[in-house]
């Protein structure tokens, strides 16, 4: 050390070259080779990783890139009448790019208060569905009026921005579907109306997009399913979820066949606040007045003037499907996409009201396994309200398991003969995943509430799209408008809309009447 | 902090060590700014959305910022990667040692280990108020009153002559 510290307080040298000895630029640049060391290590460790990913892609083959989204919608305008504006019809709107001025206004505030512009900007950045809306009805005459202002709202202004032609209210649905300048319509109202509207705008020539459950009772299934198959409009059913990424995914790897033979699939729903029971808020301008109410009534039976049923009707089997109806159709569809289902063979369910003791009729507990006889295999589905755990969807092969939510893993079984090769070398461990699909990791959404978030999760509300935050709705809506303006069949048409509603009718038969119920295939009839 | 008593103190084991630390914390932010850079799916997004603790709120609203969020990422790629860099080659290393400890008190405060704040998704040890974030931070803050990149490092032939 002494001897350094002398060579160092030597006199100043005149040239820079002579002022650092041959000690100076050995301690200097003593440590540049660590940073060869980690240039190499790195090197050899995405290599391995490669290696590793290149070994399985053997074995189980590459899920490719999927399909882009982004179809073009251009041609003729599509002039929409929206019957509904409750709060589906208004998401739906939202979807479709038009919200009402104050909400506007909102979702610039948060904005600016939180500094989370996530949901303004995918509004403010959402696809041009190139629609008008011409007509709106609501029984309500608030909501329709709202109804009103967000047609009107083309340039997706805030409040005291400039709106656009003001969509004629209609106050009876059938008027709606009377007027000439409506192509097509979207119905979003309680599930008792959804398929005499449906059968009465397709005798009307108007296409649907109606919301789920396809129907409310058992023989108006077949009665709209004639009706839309005779007129033949274009018809979508409201199961969004089919444009989740993650199915999309799911769906490529069940194609390539990862699990094997699936025999059993466990399906579930779990919420945990009064939201997502279907215990909504009543609105204070709401009453005889202003709502019409035995338009509301329909086919139902009749019933008083109650602000409690008008806007809690999920709640009761007089208007409602209650949970298998609701929130069984989501998970049910999403399988029937992915592995072609069709009606069960059997139904049997059971549960109860348990936690809602608020008069309503409908259970908030339900379990039901299907039987899929020709298929060797079986779904069980359990729901609860009063439980936010989130516990997804698994299908079960011979060979692997798939995790499916908002994320799609599959990890191999441990005793799978398919990759048991691989598991005895080591290159596919059944504790590690052998694929895991995370869409979007580059950006998250904004979340509000706690059904939200469950939303969310289950992808009800958003996917991906090349990175961008897409709302599934959105895509929902695209693909009907653009089968309406090109041709073509829906992802969710009048096939899968009837499949969905007999699975349905099925589980709500056997929970009500406490019985095993079958589906004579022959005759079409449930038994 | 440049006191050239305090660097002529040094012992050849005690300048060793604390080359060696540096070096250890160089590998590491250099390592893990370039496993960032070479997964194109890496963002900060998730560490800051769940954050937790007193100042979570700003984490969080840091995340929800799309554009914020894509000049966290590239400051954090980068800054680990130069900070990296720098502890290695003894190059400016106060500097980079200051930037360090900056950052990681970003990573402390996101994710604190207090009691009744939930574990965050990432930690895989038992911790209480002091984690490894902390103790890396404390082992730079030794760095900066010990420096070595004087001795050992590029630093020799800019700051070495002119004291």
């Amino acid at each position: 050390m002494e001897k350094e510290n002398k060579k160092n307080t030597k006199p100043d040298m005149s040239s820079d070259q002579a002022k650092f000895s041959r000690r100076d630029i050995i301690k200097g640049f003593a440590t540049v080779p660590v940073l060869g060391a980690i240039a190499y290590g790195a090197y050899k460790k995405k290599q391995h990783d490669l290696d590793a990913i290149e070994n399985l892609a053997q074995e189980i083959g590459k899920l490719g890139e999927l399909p882009s989204l982004d179809a073009s919608s251009s041609g003729k305008k599509i002039r929409i009448g929206i019957i509904g504006f409750g709060i589906r019809g208004a998401q739906l709107m939202t979807a479709a790019g038009f919200n009402h001025p104050t909400l506007v206004d909102s979702l610039q505030n948060i904005a600016t208060t939180t500094g989370n512009d996530s949901r303004l900007r995918q509004f403010m950045e959402s696809d041009d569905l190139n629609i008008e809306i011409k007509g709106v009805c609501d029984i309500f005459s608030v909501y329709a009026e709202k109804a009103q202002l967000t047609g009107a709202n083309v340039n997706k202004v805030a409040t005291g921005g400039q709106l656009g032609e003001l969509p004629v209210i209609y106050k009876n649905y059938k008027e709606l579907l009377a007027a000439p300048d409506i192509d097509a319509v979207i119905i979003a109202t309680p599930d008792h109306w959804h398929a005499p509207m449906s059968i009465d705008a397709a005798r009307a020539g108007k296409h649907v997009y109606c919301e789920k459950p396809f129907s409310w009772s058992v023989e108006e299934t077949y009665a709209c399913r004639q009706a839309v198959k005779e007129s033949g409009v274009v018809f979508q059913l409201g199961h969004q979820n089919r444009w989740v990424e993650a199915t999309r995914k799911a769906k490529q790897a069940l194609e390539k066949n990862l699990l094997g033979q699936i025999n059993l699939i466990e399906v579930t729903t779990n919420r945990n606040d009064p939201n997502g029971a279907w215990v909504y808020p009543i609105h204070k301008d709401a009453s005889p007045e202003t709502i019409d109410w035995p338009q509301f009534i329909g086919q139902a039976p009749w019933h008083d003037f109650n602000l409690e049923r008008f806007f809690r009707w999920r709640c009761w089997w007089d208007y409602s499907t209650g949970i298998s109806g609701d929130l069984l159709t989501h998970e049910y569809d999403v399988l029937n996409d992915l592995l072609d289902l069709g009606i069960p063979d059997t139904a049997v369910s059971s549960g109860g009201i348990y936690w809602f003791k608020d008069g309503r009729t409908v259970p908030d507990v339900l379990t039901t396994a299907f039987e899929f006889t020709d298929r060797n295999m079986a779904v069980l589905y359990s729901a609860t309200l009063a439980n936010s755990r989130n516990r997804g969807k698994i299908l079960m092969g011979h060979d692997g398991t798939m995790l499916l939510g908002n994320t799609m893993t599959i990890y191999a079984d441990a005793t799978s003969p398919r990759y048991a090769n691989k598991i005895a070398s080591g290159d596919i461990k059944p504790a590690t995943p052998i694929v895991n699909f995370i869409p979007g990791k580059k950006s998250i959404d904004a979340v509000t509430t706690a059904t939200e978030a469950y939303f969310v999760e289950r992808g009800l509300l958003y996917t991906q799209s090349g990175g961008k935050t897409v709302n599934t709705v959105s895509l929902h809506l695209k693909n009907w408008l653009n089968c309406i303006r090109n041709g073509g069949t829906p992802v969710c048409d009048i096939d899968s809309a009837f499949e969905e509603g007999i699975t349905a009718h099925m589980g709500t038969i056997s929970y009500r009447e406490g019985r095993r119920v079958n589906w004579d295939r022959d005759k079409e009839i449930i038994v | 902090m440049l006191n050239q008593n305090t660097l002529k103190a040094y012992s050849g084991t005690q300048l060793t060590m604390l080359v060696l630390l540096r070096l250890a914390i160089g590998w590491h932010f250099l390592y893990e700014g370039i496993a960032k850079l070479l997964n194109p799916d890496w963002s900060a997004s998730s560490y800051l959305a769940n954050a937790v603790g007193p100042m979570s709120g700003m984490f969080k609203a840091m995340a929800a910022n799309a554009s914020l969020l894509k000049v966290i990422n590239i400051c954090n790629e980068w800054g680990l990667v130069l900070i990296g860099i720098g502890l290695i080659l003894g190059f400016l290393t106060n500097l980079s040692t200051i930037a360090g400890i900056l950052l990681l008190a970003l990573y402390y405060f996101a994710q604190p280990p207090l009691i009744g704040v939930a574990a965050p998704l990432t930690a895989e040890g038992s911790y209480l108020f002091v984690n490894k974030i902390l103790v890396e931070l404390f082992a730079m803050a030794v760095l900066l009153v010990f420096p070595t990149g004087i001795r050992i490092g590029i630093d020799r032939f800019f700051f070495r002559r002119n004291n």
